[in-house]
């Protein structure tokens, strides 16, 4: 139970939202990769969409002799599906495009407010700027309408538009930062079952073994919820694990008894809920230990 | 055992029922939708989830069981995506944004729409008289693939022929228009993006945009054809120059709110002018399919002077009757209300 540990910890990016009611929720901030992943998605099945309805146009108005309607069929067909795409399945499916969706994550307000239509408007609206526009300059320079040195600038700003989710650590692009939104990864389901059951096995302690107050003064709230974790752990390594930290509790406490392999479970499983009770009566007192080392008001006399 | 007598664990027991119906119902809404719930399910859902996050306070502050504090983020987390998420349907979401927000928009950019008209307008001015007094200047402000002929030293006949289409050019229209919508409706993104870069190159994309205006208008009044030029110019002018200026003054409003921020934190700032301004900006590329539509086609159809005139007058006239006057009392609900009542 080295401090160490803590750096195994996975370090996610997680912003604190303040909801309506005043409570903040932590959520996690969705990675460059997968937000770029879901934008080539849902180009590609955008590009797939008009490809096969410009050939449907094609087809019925050739079929028909209607060429010149069929131009402007085509014309507005990829107009709209150009600027709705995004909008369309962003409203409809609360902040998630088909890309997204695949990916797991979506867009949320970032003042906690409610997600309104309108900042998702205007967060999309800003993708013929981020996406369509530099496309644009790229593949056919002078049609832009701007010309020369302007050009250049046009580029270099288009540019620093599309890399803008780079610079920031929210990995906000434009459309997010003039529409307050943000993109989080959706959270991981946890079942109350699961919970319970864990809960269940670790309630197999017995009562037969008691800890004295110095005992339980060795660790912390950190330590207390690594045990936790531990003792939930069902997999393959883990019952290795729990013998490790059994014997260094064991020889930091200073407990005298022999515990034998078997009885390492509920050995454990009893100083855990003597800790909790522990420290969680302490807590209601305003003393928060937060690890072994944070003595509060005692000498630092034992290690 | 050895928890029942703390509180941490009456707590949890007192409370795990709610939060458990809680997770059903979540469940359900985001496998099915939140509208697979029944009106019952409906209606407790915000109760549930008012309960489970105040659960969630108080395990934070009394509670050292990990896994319950975080099952319990990971409960109200989902309730919150799922309750303040997106309600409206997509269709009335579009409504509303064309009968309220987009106006609505529009009339909160009145003082950056003053000076991007007159940046313009400024443009339009140095364009004329500069040509005016010497033709050279024309090259300087139009480049000559856009001049498509009309250039100084024309005759009042080749300017003609321009303004006036003559029958057999008339095939070419549906692209001509498609090209055109294109063009202009990168000018105008452009102009709103550049707001960006603290407003600057939008004055500048403005200002040269007037100039070539006028340096054309310029070339015209020379020849005494600026009323015919006029009718060529505002049949779909008076659409999309409208729909540049409020480009350009979308892009100041960005600009402006991000340098002075007020009250408001830069990005707080950003986020509510910001959202104002693409709205507009939104409206701007319906104004220039539109623009495109009637430069494309109507102009090449109707080659009478009043037809023309009377056309883009009816154009701007219904613009500002849109922006102006629609959408003046958008329901109170204005933000998105908690998800209970919304479906």
């Amino acid at each position: 139970m080295s401090r160490k540990q803590r750096s195994y910890r996975p370090a996610r990016k997680s912003r604190r939202i303040l909801t309506p009611e005043g409570v903040a929720l932590n959520v996690e901030l969705a990675e460059r990769g997968d937000r770029a992943g879901a934008v080539v998605i849902d180009l590609l099945i955008l590009f797939g969409i008009m490809i096969l309805g410009s050939i449907a146009i094609a087809i019925t108005t050739g079929w028909a002799n209607l060429g010149r309607f069929g131009i402007i069929m085509f014309l507005l067909f990829i107009f709209a599906l150009r600027n709705f795409y995004f909008m369309f399945f962003e409203l409809k499916w609360q902040g998630q495009t088909p890309g997204k969706r695949r990916l797991g994550i979506k867009v949320i307000d970032r003042f906690g407010r409610p997600l309104s239509s309108e900042a998702i408007f205007a967060r999309n609206m800003m993708r013929e700027i981020e996406i369509f526009l530099p496309m644009g300059i790229v593949f056919s320079g002078g049609a832009t309408g701007v010309s020369g040195l302007m050009q250049l600038f046009a580029f270099i700003w288009a540019m620093l538009l599309v890399f803008l989710p780079m610079m920031n650590k929210d990995n906000l692009r434009a459309g997010d930062l003039i529409a307050g939104t943000i993109v989080v990864r959706e959270p991981k389901v946890l079942l109350a079952a699961d919970m319970l059951d864990a809960d269940a096995k670790m309630a197999s302690a017995k009562e037969a073994y008691s800890f004295t107050t110095a005992q339980l003064n060795a660790y912390g709230i950190f330590e207390l919820q690594t045990l936790e974790e531990l003792l939930r752990n069902q997999s393959a390594g883990a019952s290795e694990k729990l013998k490790t930290a059994g014997e260094t509790i064991i020889k930091k406490i200073g407990w005298e008894d022999p515990v034998l392999p078997h009885q390492m479970d509920a050995f454990l499983s009893a100083y855990y809920h003597a800790l909790r009770k522990h420290l969680e009566g302490k807590l209601l007192m305003g003393n928060r230990k937060k690890d072994k080392f944070d003595t509060g008001k005692k000498p630092t006399g034992r290690r | 055992m050895a928890l029942e007598g703390t509180k941490s664990f009456q707590f949890r027991q007192e409370r795990e029922a709610g939060w458990q119906q809680l997770e059903r119902l979540v469940m359900q809404a985001e496998k099915k939708g939140i509208r697979s719930l029944s009106a019952a399910d409906v209606f407790e859902l915000p109760h549930l989830y008012k309960g489970a996050l105040s659960s969630l306070s108080v395990a934070r502050s009394i509670s050292l069981d990990k896994n319950v504090v975080d099952y319990l983020e990971n409960l109200t987390t989902r309730a919150y995506f799922l309750l303040y998420g997106h309600q409206r349907p997509a269709g009335k979401a579009f409504a509303r944004l064309m009968q309220f927000s987009v106006p609505d928009a529009v009339r909160s950019l009145k003082q950056e729409f003053v000076v991007a008209f007159l940046v313009m307008f400024l443009g339009v001015m140095a364009g004329f008289f500069l040509v005016l007094q010497n033709p050279d200047w024309f090259f300087t402000f139009m480049n000559r693939e856009l001049a498509g002929g009309r250039v100084p030293g024309a005759s009042a006949e080749e300017l003609k022929a321009v303004i006036y289409p003559a029958e057999d050019k008339l095939n070419s229209l549906d692209i001509f228009a498609t090209q055109l919508f294109t063009h202009n409706s990168q000018v105008g993104l452009l102009a709103f993006a550049l707001g960006f870069a603290l407003g600057l190159p939008t004055i500048w994309l403005l200002f040269q945009n007037g100039t070539m205006l006028g340096a054309f208008l310029a070339l015209h009044y020379e020849k005494d054809l600026l009323y015919e030029l006029g009718g060529w110019l505002i049949i779909h002018g008076s659409t999309e120059i409208l729909a540049i200026i409020l480009c350009g003054a979308a892009g100041l409003a960005i600009a402006r709110h991000y340098v002075f921020p007020g009250k408001l934190s830069r990005m707080e700032s950003l986020a509510i002018y910001g959202k104002k301004a693409a709205l507009v900006a939104f409206g701007c590329i319906l104004m220039f399919l539109v623009a495109g539509l009637l430069e494309g086609f109507a102009r090449q159809l109707v080659s009478s002077d009043t037809g023309r005139y009377m056309i883009g007058l009816g154009f701007l006239l219904m613009w500002a009757l849109y922006f102006l006057g629609v959408g003046r009392n958008a329901p109170e609900d204005a933000s998105d209300d908690i998800g209970g009542e919304a479906s």
